[in-house]
């Protein structure tokens, strides 16, 4: 039975559920830090998706398009831990419920 | 034997994903996510995208976590006490709906892609995923792309260093 390559099926399970934890993380935790994680967590769900098409249809697009997703996620990282510090000296919490000046 | 290693990785991944959204304090999640990064390059070695894999341990292990450290120590960030998972009633009826709404989707999703027929190639060259085939994709057709890439990596920085400065003057 745990002979022979693995399915690509088995790849895009393990992606969906990578991703739905991250969803999960994004929605029912409140603090900034853990819910960038779980943003992360996606965006890799998402990686290995494009990698295992790759393989499956012998490409290269998926490669560089996980490279492209990682180089978004260092800029979206750089910026978004910047903008958490520069709230935090504002306002010194990391709750995501108390920023709620824009909500309506 | 890939299915072997297939399983207990996997496995791992999804142990430690979960790690990281049920730890209460985020040096614990952060840790977690580490060991999640360096699963998933495991997983790339398996598919045989080696630079992928490289890439993931040097810029999501390597930088971006480290990163992630450096703001947790900044913020002093301790254990959150009680009110870190909140569920809000208010909008019990939407959550439902949009719930039911994308399973449809979901289930939808699946059948089609158990319908389609993607023809795979018997075999993969032994090429594959090596830093000669990638870059040279990367530098032929994706070159435009690439270039932008370093355009958003420079907006980014220069982005990081004015938001964290104390004052703008």
């Amino acid at each position: 039975m745990l002979e022979g390559s693995v399915p690509l099926a088995h790849y895009l399970t393990l992606s969906a559920v990578l991703f739905v934890i991250g969803i999960v993380g994004v929605l029912v935790r409140r603090n900034v830090i853990v819910v960038f994680m779980s943003i992360e967590i996606m965006l890799n769900a998402v990686n290995i998706s494009l990698i295992a098409f790759d393989n499956y249809l012998n490409l290269t697009n998926g490669q560089i398009f996980s490279f492209m997703v990682m180089c978004v996620a260092a800029a979206e990282v750089s910026v978004g831990l910047a903008i958490i510090i520069a709230v935090h000296r504002n306002k010194p919490t990391v709750n995501l419920d108390e920023f709620n000046l824009l909500k309506w | 034997m890939e299915l072997l290693i297939f399983y207990p990785i996997a496995g791992l991944c999804v142990a430690l994903a979960l790690g990281v959204i049920f730890n209460t304090s985020p040096v614990g999640s952060a840790m977690c996510l580490i060991g999640m990064m360096l699963g998933l390059s495991g997983i790339f070695v398996l598919l045989q995208a080696h630079f992928i894999a490289i890439l993931q341990i040097i810029i999501y292990a390597g930088a971006i976590m480290v990163l992630f450290m450096f703001v947790i120590m900044l913020l002093n960030l301790k254990e959150s006490a009680g009110a870190d998972w909140v569920s809000r009633d208010k909008n019990l009826f939407i959550s439902i709906l949009t719930g039911v709404l994308a399973v449809g989707i979901l289930y939808k999703l699946v059948d089609i892609t158990f319908m389609a027929k993607l023809d795979s190639p018997a075999e993969l060259p032994d090429t594959f995923g090596t830093v000669a085939t990638v870059g040279e994709a990367l530098f032929t057709d994706y070159v435009l792309p690439f270039e932008v890439a370093s355009l958003l990596l420079l907006a980014a920085m220069i982005g990081a260093v004015v938001l964290a400065k104390p004052k703008l003057d």
